[in-house]
């Protein structure tokens, strides 16, 4: 009876032991508490990381020049100072610019979208002759570089007097030579391939047009592809500089561009402040002109991150 | 017009059409325009465009002459020799952390993913200049001091990748959902069968996850490459610019220089599609 309990007690120490370290280790099936704490401290690091820059720009936007250079004060100004994104708001031309830069980013993004899904139906749904080596070759223009293709297409343009509108977007665009277009049309070449065979067949037999299962069949089912397309055409699309600056020549600017030469830019609007010694540029107006100028992308990222972060999931893309 | 739609064939071209005007039109005649430019002295006069051939000349301009062309191109090579394979293995470790079974996995994915929003290449220098592309606690730290007054490549190397670290961090976002996506593919089951025969976690991670992850950690290389090329950031890009608009060396010299970094571009992708595919080999 003694040696019985003594067995039992020391299986029951044995035992607490073997749990004790099942819960830090944690087990080939479940993961222990130590792996739980080592993963959540450095993915909390890690995104700290990621997040600094923003921070910082966000803390040192709101400091007046006696904040900035008084080292004791670190994330938190002494006082909410708005002069710096007030002036940068100005230099900035903000509303003016914010508007163009809608426009720029929107309209190619819609034609981009639609592009996508027209060519990339007919990548996923037609079995012509060279599908295949098409196909190889849409995803080989993603490698070349906007340098080698700008000189002619710059020269084309002018000549057919489309340097400085905004057409100079729309066209590559819409014809599939934009920013990245092999992307979307592969994102809807994956998504009309899931449609089964078998629903197409049947619209088919009930007389359908090729056309009419295109807008009644495969677009309804191409919601997230769409809204996918939309949106990284968009930021693709606001954020591009190098074209822009070389296309629009001055005509039209971009909130991007306008960051670029707003050191430049301040000087010129500001230009009696500098002897003083008062009023000139630094840190904080920059970083209060770099805030505001990634605003608005903020505030969509913010209401569209669920599709943003779905993305690859959503479009398939590596589902092959 | 009812006649040839019949034939499925012809409304599946009639599909790709917009596609393959505009790759004609905008991408083949526009590569082999500058290719052919290469070969000439470009003017832009008020009658148009005069060219007269130079022959190799702008090629040879370029790799012996221009002597900030090739320093630009060098550290442009250097620049993508460490960063591509730092932001893929970054991208594939975080997606690693985020693949495990924890809480706020959206939470995570949704912060590592707004630098792909915001980052447009005058954020990006901005960031530079103002020198918050790194965390400046590293930046103070003695082992750093030391390292950077070294002075030979590798600390100029690692100098790069300290200084740079929240720029290579922030080009990770799309690679991530792309390793994220993959993983969550792999079967759950090769994993409990490998932890049967007595595999430990770090065994399963090299033998049954890297394997499996390889198509993609080349579809992950290839992005990167292409995005950190055309970035804001890169020298050579604002080489190439700054030569179109100048007098004296317009649109040829500048078409030769793009046909340089355009096959460079290519050489890189090759390489890096070489060195995976043997690792491939070596595993499967």
């Amino acid at each position: 009876m003694k040696t019985l309990e003594s067995t039992s007690r020391k299986k029951n120490t044995r035992f607490s032991k073997r749990n004790l370290k099942k819960v830090f280790m944690g087990t080939n099936s479940r993961t222990g508490l130590l792996t739980k704490i080592v993963t959540y401290s450095l993915l909390i690091a890690v995104g700290f990381v990621f997040l600094y820059p923003i921070i910082y720009m966000v803390s040192n936007a709101f400091k007046d020049l006696g904040d900035l250079l008084n080292s004791s004060v670190n994330w938190i100004p002494t006082q909410f100072y708005t002069e710096n994104i007030e002036r940068a708001y100005d230099v900035l031309n903000y509303i003016p610019s914010l508007l163009q830069t809608a426009i720029v980013a929107i309209l190619p993004s819609i034609l981009q979208m639609l592009h996508g899904a027209i060519v990339g139906y007919g990548f996923a749904r037609y079995n012509f002759k060279g599908n295949k080596i098409l196909l190889m070759l849409v995803i080989s223009t993603f490698v070349i570089p906007p340098q080698v293709t700008v000189i002619p297409r710059y020269i084309l343009f002018n000549e057919l007097g489309l340097l400085g509108s905004i057409a100079s977007y729309l066209i590559p665009a819409g014809l599939g030579q934009g920013i990245n277009s092999a992307i979307f049309i592969l994102i809807f070449y994956q998504t009309f391939k899931t449609i089964p065979v078998t629903l197409i067949e049947a619209a088919r037999l009930d007389g359908a047009g090729e056309f009419k299962i295109f807008m009644k069949i495969a677009i309804p089912m191409a919601t997230s592809a769409f809204i996918i397309s939309f949106l990284f055409s968009l930021v693709w699309y606001w954020n591009e500089t190098y074209l822009a600056s070389i296309y629009f020549g001055g005509e039209l600017t971009t909130l991007p561009l306008e960051l670029q030469r707003f050191v430049a830019q301040y000087n010129s609007m500001f230009a009696g402040a500098n002897a003083d010694g008062i009023g000139g540029i630094n840190e904080a107006i920059e970083l209060a002109a770099t805030l505001l100028s990634i605003l608005p992308l903020l505030v969509i990222y913010v209401i569209s991150q669920k599709w943003f972060v779905e993305s690859v999931d959503r479009s398939g893309i590596t589902g092959e | 017009m009812k006649k040839i739609l019949k034939n499925q064939e012809n409304v599946g071209y009639l599909f790709i059409l917009p596609w393959v005007i505009g790759f004609i039109v905008l991408t083949v005649f526009p590569i082999a325009y500058s290719f052919y430019l290469s070969f000439f002295n470009v003017t832009i006069t008020t009658d148009g465009i005069q060219t007269s051939s130079v022959g190799m000349e702008n090629f040879q301009q370029a790799l012996t002459g221009d002597i900030e062309f090739v320093n630009r191109v060098l550290g442009f090579l250097r620049e993508i020799v460490v960063a591509v394979p730092i932001i893929v293995i970054v991208a594939l470790m975080i997606s690693l952390l985020l693949n495990q079974d924890i809480k706020g996995k959206g939470f995570f994915r949704t912060i590592f993913f707004l630098p792909v929003i915001i980052s447009s290449g005058p954020v990006l220098s901005k960031m530079i200049d103002l020198d918050i592309a790194t965390i400046d606690v590293i930046q103070d730290n003695t082992i750093y001091e030391v390292i950077s007054s070294m002075n030979n490549a590798m600390s100029g190397l690692f100098i790069f990748i300290i200084d740079n670290l929240i720029i290579l961090l922030w080009f990770s976002g799309v690679q991530i959902l792309i390793f994220i996506a993959a993983l969550t593919k792999v079967d759950k089951k090769v994993y409990e069968a490998a932890a049967i025969d007595g595999a430990s976690a770090w065994e399963s991670f090299w033998k049954i996850t890297l394997p499996s992850l390889f198509p993609m950690i080349l579809v992950n290389i290839v992005y990167t490459t292409v995005m950190y090329s055309v970035s804001g950031l890169n020298q050579i890009i604002s080489h190439i610019q700054g030569h179109m608009f100048q007098l004296e060396t317009g649109f040829g010299y500048s078409s030769a220089l793009s046909w340089i970094y355009f096959l460079l571009i290519v050489i890189i992708l090759v390489v890096f599609t070489v060195i995976i595919s043997l690792f491939n080999k070596r595993y499967t």
